[in-house]
């Protein structure tokens, strides 16, 4: 912009914001986003608060034991504040929460968030290295599909997207260690490392690959690689289809616009339009798309987890479903679900921010 | 002058232009509907499918050859298919071929139940925000959002886990966590009818509020909830399907799908048709509410796909 202009009017036209205008936008999207983000989460333990109340399970008994006497049992009912309103209770609940005691769990005899803080990290491995992948083969493949909508690679991701909508996760888990490790032999077993390699590596960070690679334990880290490969190929691919759907649609809506004509007669190759005027401009819905899937891999995790005994949040969580340990249910729930909630709202954040629409100054 | 001759006389009737009755005209539009839908290929293959699943669903006694499902024969445990046994056997000498024709039957009862549960839900939800508008509108869309950002699968999990095991109470917790995206779309139709001249033409007449929503915006709102519904179909078989093998679905010894594909788990690396059989059977009948759900969506609403 040249300096002499007067009046804040930039190339394109259109009116520029002041650095202070801009701030106070700023200022007001991030208020409104830690608004919801608030209302959303308060919904969220609301939630689990109720299911708790909800379940045949008698809170009292399940701390003072079968056999305590009425004395006892009244007490411990009247220390719980099972006697006060119902929305007295929820406070108090909510207090707890937000100090970070989710109550212990009885299979463990740990604190619930602790346990939850060793499970953690090998889903959080799981889900990551999953959506690298996915987001590595999925976007080029959308792309292509919707630069070149009706032909092949666009019936190559449709078929995908449509067979990932469609197959059950815990069964292709199932199927895949039938062919790939029963048969094939190429990749290891359920858990997250053969029954000798256990314990070698000392725990840092709970991820094996970055713990195994920092203590120079290679054989350790192709173990666990090994063990990886296949629940993360799979989850990889739901994260893919997903992806690469979502790309396609957006690239369609952008070659159809008027900016790519104009490339292209001004000498542009097609597929220099595509990935250099074009692809930008999705960038930022895809970034939203990115986070969603990877938000929804961690919650979706539960039946993977379940089907390759990998320990991590899912299968922490189904395992204390059956043993009726409610606490470490509804713990690991909040969690999940606030993980959930701050991933999707933050995608939705960065998008206001980002959208270059609204980015004039 | 000839008479034209009856199947070119029905024809001719569902495809006048200027429909003589209400019945004509609903007719009509349910046919133009049909065509479409066959025209095109995927989309034909979806309904065939579906068709298939609502006829082992009612023809499985039949179709088993009056075999039942819950009978067990140790002898003949763990067999691989065979000319007797279709699709093997499992762990307790069951026959999977006609385990899999009963499972439809639970598969169709918990889609129509959830369907029952979420789409008058969304309904409401929906056209009261969008009509009404106002502070029920904040007040409500708020209470969607935040069930939209709940994660499906663990909050179905622990609404299992509170309301115990059970084909019931997986309705009830799949149902609950499926409504939200009901609302949305039904608040968006419900807040555009609600502008235009024959809503206004109504009002003037006296009608009542409840009878504007049920008589007038809910039946215009229900094109694109049965869209949706047929295309979250796939997920919410999958969903029941997930809860089944994780163990809070129907419980044994009922034949339920994703049930049946976690009593072949131990035995994957050996008898692998255990798991895989109704495996197989739920990946094809999710891709069938698939393709029907997309055609559907590109008959009712072509801009959209």
């Amino acid at each position: 912009m040249s300096s002499s202009e007067a009046a804040p009017v930039s190339r394109s036209g259109f009116r520029t914001e002041t650095s202070g205008a801009r701030l106070l936008r700023l200022g007001h999207q991030l208020g409104f986003f830690l608004l919801s983000l608030a209302v959303t989460f308060l919904g969220l333990t609301a939630v689990t608060f109720f299911i708790g109340r909800f379940i045949p399970v008698d809170p009292v008994l399940a701390v003072v034991g079968d056999h305590a006497n009425h004395d006892v049992y009244e007490k411990t009912r009247l220390a719980m504040g099972l006697d006060r309103p119902i929305i007295v209770q929820y406070v108090i609940y909510l207090k707890k929460v937000l100090a970070g005691d989710l109550g212990e769990s009885v299979m463990t005899s740990q604190p619930v968030l602790a346990d939850l803080l060793t499970f953690f990290p090998a889903t959080f491995e799981l889900a990551t290295l999953a959506t690298i992948f996915g987001v590595l083969i999925g976007v080029p493949a959308g792309v292509a599909a919707g630069a070149q909508k009706g032909r092949w690679p666009d019936h190559v991701v449709r078929v995908l997207g449509l067979f990932g909508y469609s197959t059950p996760v815990f069964w292709l888990g199932l199927v895949g260690l039938f062919v790939f490790y029963g048969k094939l032999g190429w990749v290891a077993g359920t858990g997250r490392l053969d029954v000798g390699y256990d314990d070698i590596v000392t725990t840092r960070t709970g991820v094996l690959l970055i713990d195994s690679a920092l203590q120079g334990e290679w054989d350790v880290f192709r173990n666990a690689v090994g063990h990886l490969i296949l629940p993360g190929a799979i989850l990889a691919y739901y994260s893919l289809a997903y992806i690469a759907r979502m790309a396609r649609s957006f690239m369609i809506d952008q070659l159809g616009q008027e900016y790519v004509t104009a490339a292209r007669v001004k000498g542009r190759s097609f597929w220099g339009a595509v990935w250099l005027h074009a692809f930008p401009n999705i960038m930022v819905p895809l970034i939203t798309v990115i986070g969603l899937s990877y938000a929804s891999l961690l919650e979706g995790a539960v039946l993977t987890e379940t089907v390759f005994a990998w320990p991590g949040l899912g299968r922490y969580i189904t395992q204390s479903l059956f043993n009726a340990d409610m606490n470490a249910v509804l713990g690991g729930t909040l969690v999940v679900g606030a993980v959930f909630i701050g991933i999707n709202a933050f995608c939705d954040f960065l998008y206001k921010i980002f959208d270059p629409r609204l980015r004039r100054a | 002058m000839s008479a034209p001759s009856a199947p070119q006389n029905w024809k001719q009737w569902l495809e006048s232009e200027s429909p003589a009755s209400r019945r004509q005209a609903v007719a009509g539009n349910a046919w133009r509907g049909l065509v479409a839908i066959i025209k095109n290929p995927a989309a034909l293959a979806g309904l065939i499918i579906v068709a298939l699943l609502l006829l082992m669903a009612l023809a499985a006694p039949l179709l088993a050859w009056g075999q039942d499902p819950l009978a067990q024969d140790l002898a003949q445990r763990l067999k691989p298919p065979s000319a007797s046994h279709w699709l093997g056997t499992d762990e307790l000498g069951r026959d999977i071929y006609v385990r899999v024709l009963y499972g439809a039957r639970v598969t169709l009862t918990i889609v129509v139940l959830v369907s029952l549960v979420v789409a008058p839900l969304g309904l409401a939800v929906g056209t009261l925000s969008g009509f009404l508008g106002g502070v029920i509108d904040v007040v409500l869309m708020r209470i969607t959002d935040i069930f939209l950002a709940f994660p499906r699968l663990v909050l179905a999990l622990a609404f299992a886990a509170a309301l115990g095991p059970g084909i019931e109470n997986a309705v009830i917790a799949i149902a609950l966590t499926a409504w939200p995206p009901y609302a949305r779309i039904a608040r968006a139709e419900a807040a555009t009818i609600a502008q235009s001249d024959f809503i206004a033409a109504v009002k003037l007449q006296g009608a009542s509020t409840a009878r504007i929503l049920l008589r007038h915006i809910v039946p215009l709102c229900l094109s694109s909830v049965i869209v949706r519904l047929t295309l979250d179909m796939a997920g919410i078989i999958l969903t029941a399907a997930g809860l089944g093998f994780l163990g809070l679905g129907a419980q044994p010894p009922t034949a339920e799908w994703g049930a049946m594909v976690s009593s072949g788990r131990e035995v994957i690396l050996d008898q692998w048709w255990v798991a895989t059989m109704p495996g197989i059977a739920i990946f094809v009948v999710s891709l069938g509410f698939n393709l029907l759900g997309d055609g559907l969506r590109d008959v009712f609403d072509p801009k959209s796909s």
